[in-house]
């Protein structure tokens, strides 16, 4: 299933592309572009970031880059994993899953660190909840079903309880993005969501009308950060370029501002420690999945 | 109690016009607002099912991936644009409804949650869902249940021609209402505004179609005692219905006037002609026996005694008796009488005679003749009535006034014309003019007018009075006899 979103994306990349591809093939003919997979794990999704963040990197690298969104998490792994896409911006779930098939590159920093939360919200007009527990027999929303804050977690919580989110609510369903999970809480359509925090915070200075409809029922411990990571695929010099213009994002006043739509510090050099936590989290829900009689 | 038939046009013409604005106008509306209405409603239903086909083919393939998202997505994205622009606008909602009709998604979560019956949430919706079409059908089911402020669509959401869900899209009336009553307030307001400018226009005509029945009634009602002159009746000039009532009334009055007068001449001159017989009769009556008396006074001066007293108390009695007999003979004016015919000599003799009384009263006395030959006349009687009329023009006239006599011939009369400045004759005073002993001022016998009347109508003549206050006219018209001799 495509979004359309994405869809227009690309048809817009396809059309700008060949100008741009002609540019650089004058300056520097013998390189491909570098492909970039983009997910939902940042909230500035729209076709002018993404344009403006290109032409940023095409500066710095001088090599043009391809930026490509698609519907869920699954179809960026897949595509990375098939090595059709060089670099992605993932969540820490997917990465940890494919640590084998890929490499980190870098780190977000959201207010001065490399971490983030994930936050359990209910519409502000629950004034009862006080926990998931109080969750039982609700309808829940999710953002992806390889999402760490919007979905591992929550799956984790009811996993120690020897439950899972199909036994524990009555119905649940993926919006495929943080953004929206918030939508559907705050429209009712859920009576709970697990988002990503950076999200929520992010969206909250943007949209207060929104996030006003939500009310966040409990912060989860930190997490790293969803991560920026290479295919094993890419070469390393590559991967080199990338990182120094990542990282001197924060250092140049484009980037800053880059940066600042983004609602992040910087990026950085984050070690694999980092995502432990998840992967421990992910180890457990797969195991309790296993253990869990089969279902008639 | 007034009735309605009792009001005056002035008041009827501005209220026909009225009802008749009024009831135009709620036709009209009631035209209008229904057609307004129901065009809104199909054009609503039209637009809706158009919307929802479209809405129930792209939710296909979320239900079929159990993508309750994408299906919220999809049915929320009319309300998302419609409450950006006007929040305040109740929009209706929409429902999709899974195989087993209970909530799939809805654009109001808060009302109707997912995966409950709505027929518990609505009761309304125990009616709708009987009314859902058959699991084959792809055909739209219009719901508009009784007393109900929503509309109902139902729309089946059809995989290979099996539904895997239904659409209900609601739309509350209230448009509907809001609609009818923006159509009727325009509609009185026109109304007003038309009879703001139609009622001070009907009030026109209606005083205007008014007037001149009220006119033609007033002077009807002025016909009695006495009859208008035609002068008298103002009535306005016009050749419609109105117009010619009142020409009719106008002719019918003239008739009746015209009548009158005649009445009054047959009854002025058969009262005259029967005090003329009466005075004839008396007068032979007295006659008789006076010329008796007159006799024995006559034989006794001549043969009775030389008495002193007697011969005085004698010859008062034949003074007496002798202003008897001239008073009797002035009352029986005798015409037939052959004398010689009438000529221009007469007239002079006339003049000559009139000379002392015009002289005294400084009389500026003129005349006119036409006459050089002598005419068929006897001139004993022409010359009495002339000198009669003469003599009467000159007391009545002022001093230093103007007396005037015209002879003249038409085609059959002698004609005799005396007018005078001054002595105005009232109306009612000319039927008794010719009376006698009739005298306007105390100086005359009252006899003189008598005469000439008397001697006018023995020789079949007519005589005509003008009088108006500053002159007076006497035209006397003399048939000629040698006409009537041949």
């Amino acid at each position: 299933m495509i979004n359309l979103n994405s869809m227009i994306h690309i048809l817009l990349l396809l059309v700008v592309l060949p100008f741009a591809s002609v540019l650089h093939a004058v300056e520097q003919p013998a390189k491909p572009p570098i492909r970039i997979g983009l997910t939902p794990v940042f909230l500035e999704y729209q076709a002018t970031f993404v344009k403006d963040w290109r032409g940023y990197m095409e500066n710095r690298l001088k090599r043009p880059v391809i930026f490509i969104q698609r519907g869920s998490y699954r179809e960026i792994v897949d595509l990375l994993r098939e090595r059709k896409l060089d670099f992605a911006w993932l969540c820490g779930y997917p990465y940890v899953r494919n640590k084998k098939h890929f490499r980190l590159v870098a780190v977000p920093l959201y207010q001065g660190e490399p971490l983030y939360r994930s936050y359990l919200i209910v519409p502000s007009s629950d004034k009862q909840t006080r926990s998931l527990a109080d969750l039982r027999w609700k309808i829940f929303a999710f953002s992806d079903p390889d999402s760490n804050s919007g979905h591992l977690y929550t799956e984790y919580l009811l996993a120690k309880q020897e439950q899972s989110p199909s036994t524990f609510f009555s119905r649940t369903f993926f919006t495929w993005s943080h953004h929206k999970v918030v939508e559907a809480v705050a429209s009712g359509l859920a009576q709970g969501g697990s988002v990503d925090g950076y999200v929520w915070d992010t969206l909250a200075l943007s949209h207060p009308e929104l996030t006003s409809q939500t009310r966040i029922v409990n912060k989860s411990p930190q997490f790293g950060h969803p991560p920026f990571v290479a295919s094993t695929a890419t070469p390393k010099q590559d991967i080199t370029a990338m990182q120094q213009v990542l990282f001197r994002m924060m250092h140049d006043e484009e980037g800053s501002r880059l940066l600042n739509r983004l609602n992040l510090d910087g990026f950085v050099y984050g070690s694999d420690r980092l995502f432990d936590s998840i992967e421990e989290m992910a180890r457990f829900v797969e195991k309790s999945k296993n253990d869990a009689p089969q279902r008639p | 109690m007034m009735r309605l038939k009792d009001l005056s046009l002035k008041y009827k013409v501005p209220l026909r016009v009225a009802v008749l604005v009024i009831v135009t106008a709620i036709v009209l509306t009631a035209t209008l607002i229904y057609r307004g209405i129901d065009d809104l409603r199909n054009n609503l239903i039209d637009n809706a099912e158009k919307m929802g086909r479209v809405i129930a083919n792209t939710l296909v393939e979320p239900m079929l991936h159990d993508d309750v998202w994408r299906s919220f997505e999809i049915i929320n994205t009319p309300f998302r644009v419609s409450a950006q622009h006007t929040p305040d606008q109740e929009a209706g909602y929409i429902l999709i409804l899974n195989v087993s009709n209970n909530v799939y998604a809805s654009t109001q979560p808060d009302r109707f949650p997912m995966l409950k019956n709505p027929a518990a949430i609505d009761p309304r919706y125990t009616e709708l869902l009987k009314a859902l079409p058959d699991f084959q059908s792809s055909l739209t089911a219009v719901f508009d249940p009784d007393k109900s402020d929503d509309l109902f669509l139902l729309i089946p959401i059809q995989s290979e021609q099996l539904r895997i869900g239904t659409l209900v899209m609601s739309y509350p009336k209230s448009p509907f209402t809001s609609r009818f009553y923006r159509l009727a307030k325009d509609a009185v307001l026109i109304t007003l505004l038309v009879l703001i400018v139609l009622l001070p226009l009907s009030i026109y005509w209606g005083q205007k179609m008014a007037a001149p029945l009220l006119q033609l009634s007033d002077a009807m009602s002025n016909i009695t005692p006495n009859l208008p002159e035609s002068g008298e009746i103002m009535l306005e000039e016009s050749n419609d219905e109105i117009g010619k009532l009142g020409k009719s009334f106008k002719s019918m009055i003239a008739e009746l006037k015209e009548k009158e007068n005649l009445q009054h001449q047959v009854i002025a001159s058969d009262r005259l002609a029967a005090i003329g017989r009466l005075a004839a009769g008396i007068a032979h009556e007295i006659n008789n026996p006076l010329g008796g008396m007159l006799n024995s006074i006559s034989t006794y001066k001549r043969h009775g005694t030389q008495d002193p007293f007697a011969q005085k108390t004698f010859s008062i009695l034949e003074r007496g008796l002798t202003q008897i007999k001239e008073t009797v003979a002035a009352l029986l004016v005798e015409a037939k009488s052959r004398t010689r015919p009438f000529d221009q000599n007469d007239i002079e003799d006339i003049c000559t005679l009139m000379h002392a009384g015009v002289r005294a009263k400084h009389v500026n006395f003129t005349r006119e003749n036409d006459i050089i030959d002598t005419q068929a006349l006897p001139s004993t009687l022409v010359r009495q009535v002339i000198i009669n009329l003469l003599l009467n023009a000159i007391r009545e006239t002022q001093e230093y006034g103007h007396v005037h006599l015209r002879v003249h011939r038409d085609r059959e009369n002698f004609v005799i014309d005396v007018s005078n400045t001054g002595s105005y004759i009232p109306p009612e005073k000319v039927a008794y003019l010719f009376e006698p002993f009739t005298t306007l001022n105390d100086s005359g016998s009252g006899l003189g007018l008598w005469v000439i009347y008397q001697i006018t109508q023995q020789m079949g003549g007519l005589i005509t009075v003008q009088s108006e206050p500053d002159e007076t006219r006497f035209i006397v018209q003399l048939p000629l006899q040698e006409d009537r001799r041949s």
